[in-house]
């Protein structure tokens, strides 16, 4: 049986994670690759970095970046955030990350998921999407409206809808963050994340509001999420990824247990 | 030195830096000679059927293929690599190298996915899985009984001599996840980002000597 995946998520700035992570030895490390090296031998199923240099032209950065992770661990890692053209990507993939990940970008532009699908396959190509619970409405049938700009700007899509056309333009993964949970730690948006994994035959990874390890066994059952991403849980050493695992496990949650 | 074989058919820089990191010389390349030079080959592969068959032929790298078969050379099939050594894919109906007898099917088509729906089976079949050997194999040796593997593939390969399924995986229902024969053995998942299980198998496929 396939394994849910728990995946933490690393904030880069211009080369640096941001967060002062600390983990539970309390070193203070600001070193993405070594940050992957220690989540890859702590059990991580896959790593998310996403890339929050403010400046297009520090992009290089980034790219030196993943090329370092790639020497380093042998699990699939995705790298989102500045994603603009197929280019962006290209650099990415190059570099030698699994997966690449779009998000605003592919709301002002939805070819891009094409595109990108058709130049590196459906499979590296993860729709990132940022949802914002709006209440139904004629124009919002799900509730659910797609923002970007860190929930800051309104894009009048509906967030069921955009997730069928992105399955449909050719996104192989969608990576589903709800603003409203984002940040809480107390839990994901469950009824967001049912509905969209439902709604569509790829998987989606839950992301926004994991503060306990219960709050993924509810994502991944209840919400039926196919993974969970991680932030602070992880980061600042609250939790090892063993241990989340060990309780999902005991609750029946498979997940892989060995590395 | 091993060769993993260049077909334009995704990222292969991945294989080749895990091979690096335990100390295996390999080059990547498309060269005719390089590939009849080399000690071992290691075929991979991301993508469509049918585009990686038009470049195979285009780059004459079938006929490579088919003759380090033929003299015994070691060879090692990744994901889509492994999907092409059958002799036809139903991805878009693609006639493949016909190595092994049998056929690449759609897990869509599979009657499984047919009789219980899509419910809790996601397509592609993507992330972490278990194998069961069903025989000792070489490549294997060192592999736990609950190491798991990377996968990302909506095909699977199906050969007709069920005696050529080296290894299973459950989705559903148990699929043909490594194949071989001979000087063959081939993987539907990805050893070079499956962790410390999947260098183990790099590592014993760089010593591997099929009888």
């Amino acid at each position: 049986m396939l394994s849910k995946r728990i995946i933490p998520c690393l904030d880069v700035r211009e080369g640096r994670t941001t967060k002062g992570v600390k983990f539970k030895n309390n070193i203070d490390i600001g070193d993405p690759v070594e940050m992957a090296l220690l989540y890859y031998e702590a059990g991580a199923d896959e790593i998310v970095f996403y890339d929050i240099t403010a400046s297009h032209e520090k992009r290089d950065i980034m790219i030196d970046v993943v090329r370092k992770v790639a020497e380093t661990i042998f699990i699939p890692f995705s790298v989102g955030g500045g994603i603009r053209t197929l280019e962006d990507m290209r650099d990415v993939l190059l570099a030698g990350a699994e997966k690449v990940s779009v998000n605003s970008a592919a709301v002002k532009d939805p070819e891009i998921i094409s595109k990108g699908a058709e130049a590196f396959g459906s499979q590296c190509i993860v729709l990132g999407m940022d949802v914002k619970y709006v209440g139904k409405s004629e124009k919002i049938p799900s509730g659910y409206e797609i923002v970007i700009n860190g929930g800051r700007t309104y894009m009048g899509i509906d967030a069921l809808k955009w997730a069928k056309d992105g399955q449909q333009l050719g996104a192989g993964e969608i990576c589903l963050n709800s603003i409203d949970a984002d940040g809480t730690k107390d839990g994901y948006e469950l009824t967001l994340t049912e509905l969209i994994s439902s709604a569509v035959d790829i998987p989606v990874i839950a992301s926004g509001g994991a503060g306990r390890p219960e709050h993924l066994y509810d994502v991944l059952t209840a919400g039926k999420a196919d993974a969970a991403l991680i932030a602070s849980m992880v980061h600042y050493g609250t939790y090892t990824i063993a241990e989340i695992k060990s309780f999902l496990d005991e609750r029946g949650v498979k997940v892989r247990a060995s590395w | 030195m091993i060769v993993i074989i260049d077909y334009d058919a995704g990222n292969l820089t991945s294989v080749s830096r895990a091979l690096s990191h335990i100390g295996v010389k390999n080059l990547i390349t498309n060269d005719i000679k390089s590939i009849e030079d080399a000690e071992r080959i290691i075929f991979p592969g991301v993508g469509a059927a049918g585009s990686a068959m038009r470049s195979l032929a285009r780059l004459e790298l079938d006929i490579a293929i088919r003759d380090a078969v033929k003299i015994g050379k070691p060879i090692l099939g990744i994901c889509l690599g492994t999907q092409i050594i059958l002799a036809s894919s139903r991805e878009n109906q693609t006639e493949c190298l016909g190595i092994i007898d049998g056929t690449v099917k759609a897990f869509s088509e599979s009657e499984v996915f047919q009789i219980k729906g899509y419910s809790g089976f996601k397509i592609p079949h993507m992330g972490w899985n278990r194998i069961s050997l069903r025989t000792d194999h070489p490549v294997f040796a060192g592999v736990k009984k609950d190491d798991e593997f990377y996968f990302v593939h909506s095909y699977y390969p199906s050969p007709t001599d069920l005696n050529q399924v080296v290894a299973t995986t459950d989705y559903g229902f148990d699929f043909p996840s490594v194949i071989g024969m001979k000087n063959i053995v081939a993987t539907q998942f990805h050893p070079e980002k499956s962790g410390k299980p999947g260098l183990t198998i790099l590592k014993n496929f760089s010593d591997w000597e099929p009888c």
